[in-house]
């Protein structure tokens, strides 16, 4: 399930949903991403998240569908802020719910992984020197292609 | 066709979208950036340094040969920071 909204969530509550009624997953594995105050050095004291609202939706579900057919999970989360956020602040929370651990692990990170570098979201921050753009990462680019070059063996 | 600017391009173009009629002869996102950067010193500004550009046509991320349409919805913004 793919949500993209401006409102905060309830964690617990949102990981108890995954697996409500059934009795068949055995483990649920999550990343919560949270605002920090400090970026390369700068202090943050707040960042607005934009995005492209369909394309966004589109890009979420074409992840989970692609986590979906490389490991066996039997519910997947990802629920994406926008708008104004401050430090501290909840961003993102990844959850997959699988029979075993490692598949649920594996998907968890593969979700992560490629969100960061092809959902189309933009981090606006205020700092201590100005509002300015956050770059993208090369390792945000080198840990999406890992799941292309090596995708764990044969999935 | 219906273009869509995110971020700092959004702030350099002065526009978050706009529609447009290029000539017949654009026919690829690449012959689009060239076309569009004409318009003012803004969007000359945002399509300075095309390494920095990313691209979608339609919600799909495209590259400069991608084709574009005029019923298009092209959409140009910075690599993506979310997460």
């Amino acid at each position: 399930m793919i949500r993209v909204q401006r409102e905060d969530f309830d964690v617990g509550a949102e990981l108890a949903a995954l697996s409500e009624g059934r009795a068949d997953i055995g483990g649920v594995a999550s990343f919560l991403g949270l605002v920090r105050d400090m970026n390369d050095g700068v202090g943050v004291s707040a960042m607005t998240l934009e995005h492209y609202p369909g394309m966004t939706e589109k890009m979420l579900a074409e992840i989970e569908a692609e986590a979906r057919q490389r490991w066996p999970l039997d519910a997947v989360l990802i629920v994406h802020r926008h708008g104004e956020l401050r430090p501290g602040d909840r961003i993102v929370l990844c959850a997959t719910a699988s029979a075993h651990r490692q598949a649920a692990f594996e998907a968890c990170m593969f979700l992560v992984d490629w969100l960061k570098t092809k959902a189309p979201f933009w981090k606006l921050e205020d700092t201590d020197k100005g509002a300015a753009w956050v770059r993208a990462r090369a390792s945000d680019d080198a840990a999406a292609e890992k799941w292309t070059q090596d995708p764990s063996g044969e999935r | 066709m219906k273009i869509l600017y995110f971020a700092w391009l959004k702030t350099k173009v002065g526009l978050a979208e706009e529609t447009v009629e290029p000539p017949a002869d654009v026919t690829t996102v690449g012959g689009l950036i060239d076309w569009l950067a004409r318009r003012s010193d803004g969007h000359a500004a945002a399509f300075a340094d095309l390494g920095a550009v990313r691209c979608a046509v339609n919600q799909d991320f495209a590259r400069t040969d991608a084709a574009v349409a005029p019923d298009d919805e092209v959409a140009f913004f910075p690599p993506v920071t979310g997460g």
